[in-house]
C-alpha cells in the first residue's frame, strides 16, 4: 500500500483492522462469545455440578457433597413412568400434527399463487407466534363445561360419543380438559405451525419437472405423490418432528393446565426445584430430555433433516 | 415456486378443504380471545355468548396488577432487545463469511438456547444466579430473555449480510470514507430492515416468554405471569379476557410489521421462532 493512501484517526484504524481480518473477527466476536459464555454456557455448568450435590430430605437442604445418588435416582420405576408418559405424548403430537400439516403445508407449496401465497404464509405464521400463554387460556375456554366444544356437540346430539372417549381408558377422564385426549388437542394445536413450515419449505424445493415426468412415463397422481412427492419432502417432516417433538418433550406448563395428574418431565422438574427446592434432582432429571433428544437429532441427521431446515 | 403452472393445475376440492380447515383450526382460539374480550358474562366461558359490551375494557386498564404488569414487560423486552441487536449483529458480522476454527461451535452456542426445551435454559439460570448470589429480579429475567433473542437477530442480519458484497465496503473506504461515513451510508442501509425486523421478533419474543421467566422472576409480575396466575387461580374472568386479547394483539402486530419489512427478499422474518 503506497504512502499517500494512510489515513489517519478512526480511518486509519480501520484501514489497519481491514488488513488483520482476524484481529477485526476477535474484536466482533468477543462481546457475544464473552455473554454465551459467561451466562449461558456457565449456567448449564452451573446446574450439572449441581446435579451433583446432595440433597439432604429431612432438612430439605443442599449441601456441596458430591454424590451419584440424584442419577441412581433416575433409574427408579416411579420415575420411568415419567419419561414414558411424556415421550408417548410427544410421539403422538408428533404424529397428529404431521398429518395436520401436510395437507396444508401441500397446498400452500403446490398451489397457492399469487396474494394467496403471501396470506397463508402470514395466516400459519401469526398463531406460531401469538402469545404461547393465551393459546393455552384460550384452550380453557374453548373446553370448558358450557364452552364452544360443549355447545357444539351437545347441539349434534353427540354426547354419547364424547362421553364413550373420556371413559376410554388411557386417553379419557372426568371433562374435555382433564382428558388426556384434551392435553392432546392443546399440544397439537399449539406446535402444529412448527411442523406446516418446515414441510412446506421442503415441497417448495420439489421441481414441478418430476412431478411432470412422472405423470409423462404414466404414473398416477397418487403414484406420483407417494413415489416422487412424499421421499421428497419426508425431511421436511422430520425436521418439523425436532420442534414438535423437543417442544413437546419439555413443555411444563400445558400439563399442568391440561389432562389428568401423573408428572410429566417438565412438571417433574418444576416441582423438584420449586415446591421441594431438591434443585440437584431437578438438574439431574433436565439431562433426561436432552439424551432424549440428542437421540433424536442424530437419527434426524441420518434422514437428511437438517438440509430441509 | 418451482411448480409450473398448467392449466390442469388445480388443487382437487378436498385438497383446497383440507387446506382451509387446518387454517380455520390455527386461527380459531384467536378468534375465541377477540369474541370473549367482549362478553358480557362474568365467571363463566359459556357459549353461545350472553352479549356485547366494552366495559370490561376501561376496568382491566384502570387494574394496578396489570398496569404495573404490561409496564414491566415492555421494559425487560426493550432492554433485551437492544442488548440482542448488539450482540445478535456482532456475531452476524464476524459469522457471515469465511470460515474459521470453531466456527459451527459458535453457531451451535447462539441456537442452543431456543433449541434446548426452555425448562433447561430456565433452570439453568437460576441455578446460576443462586451460586452467584444474585437475587432474581428484573435484570435476571432481563439476561435470560437477552440469551435467547440474540439468535433471532442474528439469523436475520446474517442473511441478508450474506447476500450484499464486501466490495461495497472496500470500496467505500477506498474513496476515503471514514468509517462512521462507510457504517451510515453503506453497511446501515443495507442492514437496516433486516436489524428492525430481527429486534422486532425479539421484543415479540421476550414480551410473550413464560418458560424460562418462571424460573428467573422471583416475585416480579411480567404480563404473561399474570395470565398463568389467572390460569391457576381463576379471579378475574372479564378482566383477564381482555388482558388476553391485548397480549395476543402486542405479539402478531409485530410479526405482521417484520413480514412486510423482509417480504420480497429471500430472508422472510418469522419462519422460524
Amino acid at each position: 500500500m503506497s504512502r499517500m493512501l494512510e489515513r489517519r484517526g478512526l480511518s486509519a484504524l480501520t484501514d489497519a483492522l481491514y488488513r488483520r481480518p482476524a484481529l477485526w473477527l476477535f474484536l466482533l466476536l468477543a462481546p457475544p462469545l464473552l455473554w454465551f459464555g459467561l451466562v449461558y454456557l456457565g449456567s448449564l455448568f452451573a446446574l450439572l455440578a449441581q446435579s451433583f450435590f446432595t440433597f439432604d430430605d429431612f432438612t430439605m437442604n443442599v449441601s456441596p457433597v458430591l454424590t451419584l445418588d440424584n442419577y441412581r435416582a433416575l433409574l427408579d420405576p416411579a420415575n420411568h413412568d415419567v419419561i414414558l408418559r411424556t415421550v408417548a405424548m410427544a410421539a403422538a403430537v408428533t404424529l397428529a400434527a404431521a398429518v395436520l400439516a401436510f395437507p396444508l403445508a401441500y397446498y400452500m407449496a403446490r398451489y397457492a399463487r399469487g396474494w394467496r401465497k403471501g396470506f397463508f404464509y402470514v395466516a400459519v405464521m401469526l398463531p406460531m407466534w401469538a402469545s404461547y400463554i393465551v393459546k393455552a387460556y384460550s384452550w380453557t375456554v374453548i373446553l370448558a363445561k358450557g364452552g364452544l366444544v360443549y355447545w357444539f356437540y351437545r347441539s349434534f346430539g353427540l354426547s354419547g360419543v364424547v362421553d364413550w372417549l373420556l371413559s376410554l381408558p388411557g386417553i379419557g377422564g372426568d371433562s374435555l380438559s382433564t382428558s388426556t385426549l384434551g392435553r392432546f388437542t392443546v399440544f397439537t394445536y399449539i406446535w402444529l405451525p412448527f411442523m406446516i413450515l418446515p414441510i412446506q419449505a421442503a415441497l417448495e424445493r420439489v421441481p414441478g419437472n418430476l412431478i411432470q415426468a412422472a405423470a409423462d412415463l404414466g404414473a398416477t397422481p397418487f403414484m406420483a405423490f407417494r413415489t416422487v412427492i412424499l421421499p421428497l419432502a419426508f425431511p421436511g417432516v422430520v425436521a418439523g418432528s425436532i420442534f414438535t417433538f423437543s417442544l413437546t418433550l419439555g413443555d411444563y406448563i400445558i400439563p399442568q393446565l391440561f389432562g389428568p395428574s401423573g408428572l410429566f418431565i417438565g412438571t417433574m422438574v418444576y416441582t423438584m426445584q420449586g415446591s421441594i427446592g431438591n434443585m440437584p434432582m431437578a438438574g439431574a432429571f433436565t439431562l433426561v430430555p436432552v439424551l432424549i433428544i440428542a437421540v433424536y437429532l442424530s437419527i434426524a441427521k441420518r434422514l437428511g433433516a437438517f438440509d430441509a431446515l | 415456486m418451482r411448480f409450473d403452472r398448467s392449466t390442469a393445475d388445480r388443487a382437487p376440492w378436498w385438497l383446497k378443504s383440507l387446506a382451509w380447515a387446518g387454517l380455520g383450526f390455527l386461527h380459531l382460539p384467536i378468534v375465541m380471545i377477540v369474541l370473549y374480550a367482549f362478553n358480557t358474562e362474568t365467571s363463566a366461558y359459556s357459549f353461545p355468548l350472553k352479549g356485547f359490551t366494552l366495559h370490561w375494557f376501561s376496568i382491566a386498564f384502570a387494574n394496578p396488577d396489570v398496569l404495573a404488569a404490561i409496564g414491566l414487560s415492555i421494559k425487560i423486552a426493550l432492554v433485551a432487545t437492544l442488548l440482542a441487536m448488539v450482540l445478535g449483529t456482532m456475531a452476524a458480522g464476524a459469522l457471515y463469511r469465511g470460515s474459521f476454527f470453531g466456527k459451527e461451535a459458535v453457531t451451535l452456542m447462539l441456537i442452543l438456547p431456543i433449541a434446548l426445551p426452555g425448562i433447561i435454559t430456565g433452570l439453568s439460570l437460576l441455578a446460576a444466579f443462586r451460586l452467584a448470589g444474585v437475587a432474581p429480579g428484573f435484570w435476571t429475567i432481563a439476561v435470560g430473555h437477552a440469551t435467547f433473542c440474540v439468535v433471532v437477530v442474528y439469523n436475520n442480519v446474517v442473511a441478508r449480510l450474506r447476500r450484499n458484497s464486501m466490495s461495497l465496503i472496500e470500496a467505500s473506504m477506498d474513496l476515503g470514507a471514514d468509517p462512521w461515513q462507510t457504517f451510515r451510508h453503506i453497511v446501515l442501509p443495507q442492514i437496516a430492515t433486516a436489524l428492525l425486523a430481527g429486534g422486532i421478533l425479539a421484543f415479540a419474543l421476550s414480551f410473550d416468554e413464560i418458560i424460562v421467566t418462571t424460573f428467573t422472576a422471583g416475585n416480579e409480575v411480567t404480563l404473561p405471569i399474570w395470565l398463568l396466575n389467572q390460569l391457576t387461580r381463576p379471579r378475574d374472568v372479564p378482566v383477564t379476557n381482555v388482558v388476553a386479547m391485548t397480549v395476543m394483539l402486542l405479539t402478531t402486530l409485530p410479526i405482521i410489521a417484520a413480514w412486510r419489512l423482509t417480504s420480497g427478499t429471500e430472508d422472510i422474518a418469522g419462519s422460524g421462532k
